[in-house]
């Protein structure tokens, strides 16, 4: 369990990008849920918590391909490969990750650091 | 509806064919591409794809679990169209009768009159171009592009990062001006010329020389440029030559209404090759841009499925990117709209900066140069705002 971030510091409708191999992204929903997915867009090198959160989705911020936060699923191209998602628990007002073991998909070029 | 066609197999095609799906349309639904290849992504053709970082399988627009239950006509051009009967002509002798019909046939790269048989000289807009230009520039030292519109600034960027000595020439006074405006465009000339891509400026050219192959080029104040290899980005025409007497209206591209319906009933067009009506500026033009095409073809399935009584939401500005070295571009609206521009964040000399266009107080344009981030929150805020369309 990787501690993200204190509860307050991280507002609705933000995201936060933990610098782990490969990053995560956590986010804040409008309607006050966390979600933690693989930052980097499946497509190219892009963070996705610089992207566009709407509802339980987040936008690429180059090409605007959409993941859902829950599933990890995309919407359309370019990306074509899901992100991972990850268990986010929330204990005394800290909000944690807990990350996945299954593979990353990663966008061509970029490999984790351990493997570079 | 029974039977649907789409002709044109890239991104416009695929992306109204699967939008025509998730609608709920259940009868056949055929897909016609005049290449041989699956529909694959363009954008990266001048960038990672030529660089050699990316392969032709990374290319793929379709996903690997995807299963639209498309009738796949790859290989085969659309030749004719009746508009009324919606029967559609191939190039095999072939023909097809379809209660709807999609026109996606996109653009064309425009040639250099007079270079027709002379190797060396090359346009980009597919795969196989890709693949051409690739195989050249592998043994070339010095490029010339013509032209400083997107492919022609994307492609020197790329070749001058595989190590070649690369010159750019624009008739105009610097590469993307007419997109970005004159100020922000000298911003990104500058970026070309720290790394090292020599500008050539406000000249015509009059030549390529070369007896079997290209070996320079001349320009109109009578310099001549020597060359391996030349690259033509002069723009893009629509390929709409094969509806010449179909009855369908036709001006610069297929004109459409604003939710995509072309002039005959059962009949719409998206993408490239397509000129909606825009209702902001009162008159049809074509957005030949990634984006518009991928938003477009969602209005375009609702108004085939409904016969033309859905109401299709205002259309999005513009949105459009574009990556030259180690630089990533940006930028939503129209130039054009503005009065004034402003820097608001980092500094152009720096290579990272966000500038906003201006009409009085309100933005009508944004440009990012490597600021995703905060470039993200200005695209939100315009395209939220119900002012501008196209």
């Amino acid at each position: 369990m990787i501690p993200a971030c204190p509860l307050a510091s991280l507002p609705r409708g933000e995201a936060l990008r933990l610098d782990v191999d490969p990053p995560i992204a956590v986010f804040h929903t409008d309607d006050g849920e966390i979600f933690a997915i693989d930052d980097t867009c499946t497509h190219q090198d892009a963070s996705l918590a610089d992207g566009w959160l709407e509802g339980c989705e987040v936008e690429c911020p180059l090409h605007a391909s959409r993941f859902d936060l829950r599933t990890g699923k995309v919407d359309a191209p370019p990306a074509k490969r899901p992100v991972r998602t990850h268990e986010v628990v929330v204990e005394d007002d800290t909000i944690y990750v807990v990350p996945s073991d299954a593979p990353p998909n990663l966008p061509p070029g970029v490999t984790l650091k351990g493997e570079a | 509806m029974n039977t649907v066609c789409v002709v044109g197999a890239s991104l416009a095609g695929l992306l109204t064919a699967r939008a025509l799906r998730s609608q709920g349309y259940a009868g056949r639904l055929v897909v016609i591409g005049d290449e041989p290849h699956r529909p694959y992504d363009r954008p990266p053709l001048s960038k990672d794809f030529l660089k050699g970082a990316i392969g032709e399988a990374d290319l793929a627009l379709e996903g690997e679990d995807e299963e639209p239950g498309i009738e796949w006509r790859l290989g085969v051009a659309a030749t004719h169209l009746d508009a009324t009967a919606r029967r559609v002509t191939l190039s095999d002798g072939t023909s097809l009768a379809a209660d709807g019909v999609v026109i996606a046939t996109g653009a064309a790269a425009r040639t250099l009159p007079g270079t027709e048989g002379l190797a060396g000289v090359h346009t980009l807009r597919t795969l196989d171009d890709a693949r051409a230009l690739r195989d050249d520039l592998g043994t070339a030292r010095r490029l010339v592009v013509i032209g400083g519109g997107f492919i022609g600034a994307e492609v020197a960027a790329t070749a001058r990062e595989l190590g070649l000595d690369v010159t750019l020439v624009e008739s105009g006074p610097a590469p993307l001006a007419g997109v970005i405006g004159l100020t922000m465009a000298q911003a990104v000339a500058d970026l070309h010329e720290q790394r090292g891509v020599r500008l050539v400026r406000g000249v015509q050219v009059t030549e390529v020389t070369g007896t079997d192959r290209a070996d320079g080029v001349r320009l109109s104040d009578g310099t001549h440029l020597p060359a391996d290899v030349v690259v033509a980005g002069i723009g893009a025409v629509p390929n709409i030559a094969w509806l010449r007497g179909s009855g369908l209206e036709l001006g610069d591209g297929v004109l459409c209404d604003e939710g995509g319906g072309a002039s005959v009933p059962g009949v719409v067009a998206v993408g490239d090759c397509a000129a909606w009506w825009d209702p902001v500026r009162s008159r049809h033009h074509r957005i030949e841009h990634w984006t518009g095409a991928r938003q477009r073809a969602v209005v375009a399935a609702a108004t085939l499925l409904s016969g033309g009584t859905a109401r299709p939401e205002p259309a999005r500005p513009a949105y459009f990117w574009s990556d030259q070295f180690d630089v990533k571009i940006q930028f939503i609206g129209h130039a054009r709209d503005a009065d004034t521009v402003t820097v608001e964040e980092g500094d152009p000399a720096g290579g990272s900066f966000l500038a906003v266009y201006r009409q009085g107080d309100r933005p009508v344009a944004v440009l990012g140069v490597n600021q995703v981030r905060l470039f993200t929150r200005w695209r939100r805020q315009l395209e939220t705002a119900p002012v501008q369309a196209g």
